[in-house]
């Protein structure tokens, strides 16, 4: 057999990582406000966190409500290391704690992971969301260890300074969590190339057929489930270090809800689909925040839309476009692209028109609401009219041009497929 | 002489109330091709769910290679060498061929779960995927997605993800099911070749392809066997011939 045994890495994907590190590298001198800086650390939080969430979703399809209790150990464990430093001075560098809570996140998934990855499906569904609202009503009912509704706070700024780093200024904060966010991903697609990560992905498609074939898929459940722990609870050590402040909040459903939206608005069938989605979403929710008070309604409705019409995520859409790209066939969609632009802009000012209206209504402030360069005056029935003939009109349109994008679409896959049949 | 590759000591099942299985008694030899016959819902499939530990049995005890296994898991019982392929395709459908067939090689190479191996440097693992892939004949797909494959292939790789892993008590259910004449031809050739020398046991519909392939055949009706004993046996056998009454049991019909 004349197979030869890969290198340990791939050229192509050594460039990869390569490219990945110096983004991460380079970033923060370009973008180097203090808004950016912290957007930037708060995303490479949230790439751990969201990668470690699809270790049981998209490789093992263990959907959890409730990831954010290993999320939020690893931070609590993480900040109360870091006031037992601070207090006595322990040996354990600043830089190394996010490991303290990894470790905590990796206990929380042998002791939580027992329970709940007997089964898959439902009931594993429901065991995370119960297991989550448990922690997190604990967390309340325990001020000593959860801080109570204050939370904890520490200071990341102990000890001796090595090479001259005390992790005060943001900056410092910032390489401190690239860099546990380069290992992290690594580490996390490593695990895919293993036995334990292909057997993951068998589990997920036929756990049956991977009892025939010698494993138990409880037993692959949980190691997924542990090693998830494990991660996440790095994510929220680095987060507690972060914000030098961790709250129950941490560890609750918004924050189990979040990570399910940033992996899947990003694509669980690839492994870097959580990554978009985390940058995405991190950005949008600073970026829509800032704007609109109905941020989280607009969050809702563009989950929705994902769900309901690219169910395989940002990646899903990326690689479709890429297989046109590769095949030099990109241009013939765009023509299709085009027609659909205006009724979907349509749609869009439409729905936002409407939404912020509302808003701006239910305030019962008496200024007219500023938008798309116009002052509206909620109050007058014209404006509502118009915003919904708008919305009506470009739904209608988006319905009666879609089809050139689907036909468009139709035609450049089977003429790829004619090629490659041929 | 060594002990049964798989023995049946008066094996009950019953789903509720109902009784599928009704004190069955079998012993294979090692090395045999042995073949279960009998008309629909005799039980065969459960048979072979109550052997590879897919049911737990009602009572009766179950031994491979002379060791109880009766109370053991599926994963357990594959472990100690016997494996199973399905009557409705039963892979691994998001993954490739190749990474179907790797899959079932994965512990039998001693890799288990670990998370410290890389596969693409696991030159047995993949070498014996490879050679699996190349003798149920998918060489050419090896990188198709397993669920996009014509049901022949896909039979194929089930069988190829059956006998992957070196087991050496190979059940069959049904593999020829749904083929046409010269997929089953082929389908009995692979059989032949990736059994060689393993115990086989198989349940067949397709008579031709049973008096071909077994050495001795053992005929369930109602969750009873009525008879065992080699294809010359079963053909002369008055209560078979009567089971079997109206399916036209004769020389003709399966040469």
């Amino acid at each position: 057999m004349n197979e030869v045994v890969p290198p340990l890495l791939h050229r192509r994907r050594l460039y990869l990582w390569g490219a990945l590190a110096l983004v991460m590298i380079v970033l923060p001198l370009v973008f180097n406000k203090g808004f950016a800086l912290s957007l930037m650390c708060q995303i490479s939080i949230m790439v751990i966190f969201s990668l470690s969430y699809n270790m049981l979703l998209g490789n093992t399809g263990l959907l959890s409500f409730g990831h954010a209790v290993y999320f939020g150990t690893g931070a609590f464990a993480t900040m109360h290391a870091l006031n037992l430093l601070g207090k006595a001075g322990m040996p354990l560098p600043v830089s190394l704690l996010p490991l303290v809570g990894g470790t905590a996140g990796l206990l929380g998934g042998l002791l939580f992971g027992y329970v709940s990855t007997k089964r898959a499906g439902t009931t594993f569904a429901m065991i995370s969301l119960g297991i989550g609202e448990l922690v997190a009503s604990a967390s309340l009912m325990f001020p000593a260890v959860f801080g109570g509704e204050g939370g904890v706070s520490g200071n990341r700024v102990i000890g001796k300074a090595v090479f001259g780093v005390t992790f005060g200024p943001q900056i410092e904060m910032y390489y401190l969590i690239a860099a546990w966010a380069f290992v992290s991903i690594v580490a996390m697609f490593a695990l895919t190339q293993t036995p334990l990560g292909r057997m993951a992905n068998a589990v997920r498609d036929n756990p049956e057929r991977a009892q025939f074939v010698g494993y138990d898929p409880e037993w692959v459940r949980y190691m997924m489930m542990i090693l998830a722990g494990f991660f996440a609870g790095i994510a929220g050590g680095l987060s507690a270090l972060n914000y030098e402040m961790v709250t129950a909040e941490t560890l609750g459903a918004w924050t189990s809800g979040v990570v399910l939206l940033m992996s899947f608005v990003g694509g669980i069938g690839f492994f870097y689909g959580p990554i978009i989605g985390a940058v995405l979403i991190s950005m949008l929710a600073i970026g829509v925040a800032g704007v609109t008070k109905a941020w989280l309604f607009y969050f809702g409705l563009f989950f929705l839309t994902m769900v309901l019409y690219a169910p395989g995520g940002i990646a899903s859409l990326l690689t479709m476009h890429k297989r046109l790209w590769n095949a030099g066939q990109l241009l013939k969609v765009m023509p299709a692209y085009a027609v659909v632009a205006l009724p979907l802009l349509l749609t869009f000012g439409g729905v936002v028109s409407l939404v912020e209206m509302a808003y701006h209504h239910a305030e019962g402030v008496d200024t007219p609401l500023q938008m798309f360069g116009a002052a509206i005056d909620v109050e007058s029935a014209a404006s509502w009219l118009a915003a919904m003939v708008g919305l009506a009109a470009g739904l209608f349109l988006l319905k009666l041009t879609w089809r050139r994008v689907s036909e468009a679409w139709r035609q450049v896959l089977a003429g790829l497929e004619g090629k490659g049949a041929a | 002489m060594s002990a049964p590759a798989l023995q049946l000591t008066d094996v009950q099942k019953s789903f509720g109330q109902t009784l599928i299985i009704n004190g069955v008694n079998l012993s294979v030899p090692q090395g045999e091709r042995h073949a279960i016959i009998g008309p629909n819902g005799a039980g065969k499939s459960t048979l072979f769910n109550l052997a590879s530990a897919r049911f737990p049995v009602s009572s009766g005890d179950i031994r491979l290679k002379g060791e109880s296994v009766a109370s053991l898991k599926p994963h357990q019982i594959n472990r100690r060498g016997l494996s199973r392929s399905f009557q409705v395709t039963n892979i691994f459908t998001n993954l490739s061929v190749f990474e179907n067939v790797r899959c079932s090689v994965l512990w039998s190479l001693n890799y288990k779960y670990s998370f410290w191996h890389r596969l693409a440097a696991l030159r047995d693992a993949n070498q014996q995927a490879h050679r699996v892939i190349g003798e149920i004949g998918l060489a050419h797909r090896s990188d198709t997605v397993a669920g996009v494959l014509s049901y022949a292939e896909q039979r194929a790789l089930e069988i190829g993800i059956t006998i992957a892993g070196g087991a050496d008590v190979i059940l069959l259910d049904e593999p020829t099911a749904g083929m046409s004449k010269s997929e089953t031809r082929d389908a009995v050739a692979l059989i032949r070749r990736v059994t060689e020398g393993k115990t086989l046991i198989m349940v067949e519909h397709d008579m031709s392809v049973v008096f071909d392939l077994a050495d001795r055949i053992s005929v369930l009706v109602y969750g009873e066997i009525i008879a065992t004993g080699t294809p010359a046996e079963i053909r002369a056998n008055r209560a078979v011939q009567e089971a079997y009454l109206g399916t036209s049991f004769t020389e003709e019909n399966h040469d």
